[in-house]
């Protein structure tokens, strides 16, 4: 029953978003506009300043997450489709975990388009250690939208969510942003210093195990009216 | 009364580095020395009495904001008991 | 609100004498004057690191048990972490400045310490803009504060810092440690005082909020 809720919610996402792909373009075009305008910040005679690629890439990948947020739950506002999807009588963690999972391949999507421009624009080695870096980019993915969807499902209620969603965001998921930069910073280096990778690592997944407890604990009464 | 406040608390942080770090007056050449004496490097007096003072002007503000938003449910309690009793 | 008296008494006195039991205090070898900075510094974050705690333990219990009363704890409590949290960061540079050469350094202490100051003002912003049913967010807000602590206190020990490190306390020689523990003491009961203070005055507005709402009816 669980899975099988978490799965139907996911599926329902995906179904409405094949209709205009509207959320996917549009977090998709926002994150290369966002490389394009920290990659002026930190280019210093024609090249980037150092470890500049690993916080472009996920400064990139923190804000299309927070639009991306924004937009999928702004749509469940409109009909007030996340009120009747809380009125079912399914298991609420379900509920979050499909939404998760739902912000999660998004968030996939897009880093897939992100990190071989990164990598190419900035002739960042990402590539030499590619299951590290899939470590670090799963880690970090998981714990940014851990959070964020726990927030922005709550503020779907909220006046001016728009303002409070990073707001509240952001001073909570940058622990998991610096470890996702040094630790890709880390794998940037020559050669790539392995060993700092793995313990951002472990950081990340600290972090995720601790957040992504806390939204599955909390999402029940956060949700109750 | 609250800009008042500000100011004067602005006025006593930046006085007190300041006055502490005046240089002595009257002097007839310069003498270059490479390094500065120890006795001249940052003085740290000033430093831990504005830690002191911070933490002491802290207080006070957040004592005065309570206090004020308190006076403010009290005065807008007031004028509704008024109004019931019209 | 009946202990407010005794306990705003002892703190402001104890607050008022801390001074001279610093004064008292014998200066540590190499960083001299300026590490005086360290016996109301400290305390400052041990006050906010309480207050988190308290903040934290009553959002959990507002957020399962929906008790009004916590909340206006959890709400006094995230405002009190705020304020020492302030004090920690300004007096903290203060002494960076002369022991480090710096204001500010890009440590993992002092980065997740500021990160944690956000965190709560964030927490008081979403209650002051959030509308209706803002008090639940403001809650997860607190649990996700409290969440942060351990990575805190953790972070000095684990990363490589050029802050003190935390077995810095336990150690303290005796001349220091009296001095040390009186200020926590000190501290402790000016947190206990402001939280009594700002929970009454959280009482009075839902209570006037009550008022506004029997004269609606």
């Amino acid at each position: 029953m669980f899975w099988r809720t978490a799965w139907l919610v996911l599926r329902k996402d995906v179904a409405i978003e094949a209709r205009s792909w509207e959320v996917l373009t549009t977090t998709l075009f926002f994150a290369v506009a966002c490389v394009m305008v920290f990659a002026f910040a930190f280019v210093k005679d024609g090249k980037a300043v150092d470890d500049a690629a690993a916080g472009i890439l996920w400064i990139a990948i923190a804000f299309s997450g927070t639009l991306a947020l924004g937009r999928t739950f702004e749509r469940e506002r409109y009909s007030e489709t996340l009120r009747a999807l809380l009125l079912a009588p399914a298991p609420r963690p379900a509920l979050y975990l499909g939404k998760l999972l739902g912000m999660l391949a998004l968030l996939t999507i897009a880093e897939a388009l992100l990190v071989p421009m990164v990598a190419l624009m900035f002739q960042a080695t990402l590539f030499s250690r590619p299951l590290l870096l899939v470590g670090l980019l799963t880690g970090g993915t998981l714990g940014f939208c851990a959070v964020g969807t726990l927030f922005a499902a709550m503020l779907v209620r909220a006046r001016s969510r728009d303002v409070l969603l990073p707001i509240l965001l952001y001073p909570i998921v940058i622990p998991v942003i610096i470890a996702g930069v040094r630790g890709t910073a880390a794998l940037l280096s020559t050669p790539p210093d392995d060993a700092t990778a793995i313990m951002w690592l472990g950081i990340l997944a600290a972090f995720d195990t601790v957040f992504l407890t806390l939204a599955l604990w909390t999402f029940e009464p956060l949700m109750t009216e | 009364m609250r800009r008042l406040l500000i100011v004067f608390t602005s006025l006593v942080l930046l006085a007190v580095p300041a006055f502490a770090g005046q240089a002595p007056a009257g002097q007839s050449g310069f003498v270059p020395v490479d390094s500065l004496p120890p006795s001249e490097q940052l003085p740290a007096a000033p430093l831990l009495i504005s830690a002191y003072a911070f933490v002491w002007i802290a207080v006070i503000v957040y004592l005065f904001t309570i206090w004020r938003r308190l006076n403010k449910v009290e005065a807008d309690m007031r004028s509704l008991a008024n109004k019931i009793q019209r | 609100m009946k202990a407010f008296g005794p306990v705003a008494v002892l703190a402001g006195l104890m607050l008022a004498a801390s001074p001279f039991m610093i004064a008292g205090a014998p200066y540590e070898s190499t960083m001299g004057l300026v590490q005086k900075i360290f016996y109301f510094h400290v305390p400052s974050w041990f006050a906010m690191f309480t207050a988190i705690a308290i903040c934290g333990i009553a959002s959990i219990i507002h957020l399962f048990k929906n008790s009004p009363r916590m909340d206006r704890i959890a709400e006094a409590a995230a405002e009190i972490a705020v304020l020492f949290g302030l004090m920690g960061l300004v007096t903290g540079p203060l002494w960076g400045r002369k022991a480090w050469g710096v204001w500010w350094q890009w440590d993992a202490k002092l980065t997740i310490a500021l990160l944690l100051e956000l965190t709560f003002i964030s927490g008081i912003l979403v209650r002051k803009y959030g509308g209706p049913g803002s008090d639940k967010l403001a809650a997860a807000v607190g649990i996700f504060g409290l969440a942060v602590v351990p990575f805190v206190y953790e972070a000095v020990n684990i990363w490589r810092t050029i802050h003190p490190l935390t077995s810095v306390v336990p150690t303290l020689p005796a001349p220091m440690a009296g001095p040390f523990w009186f200020c926590v003491t000190a501290f402790m009961l000016l947190m206990a005082a402001l939280l009594m203070l700002r929970v009454n005055l959280g009482k009075r507005q839902a209570a006037l909020d009550e008022l506004y709402l029997a004269l609606e009816d």
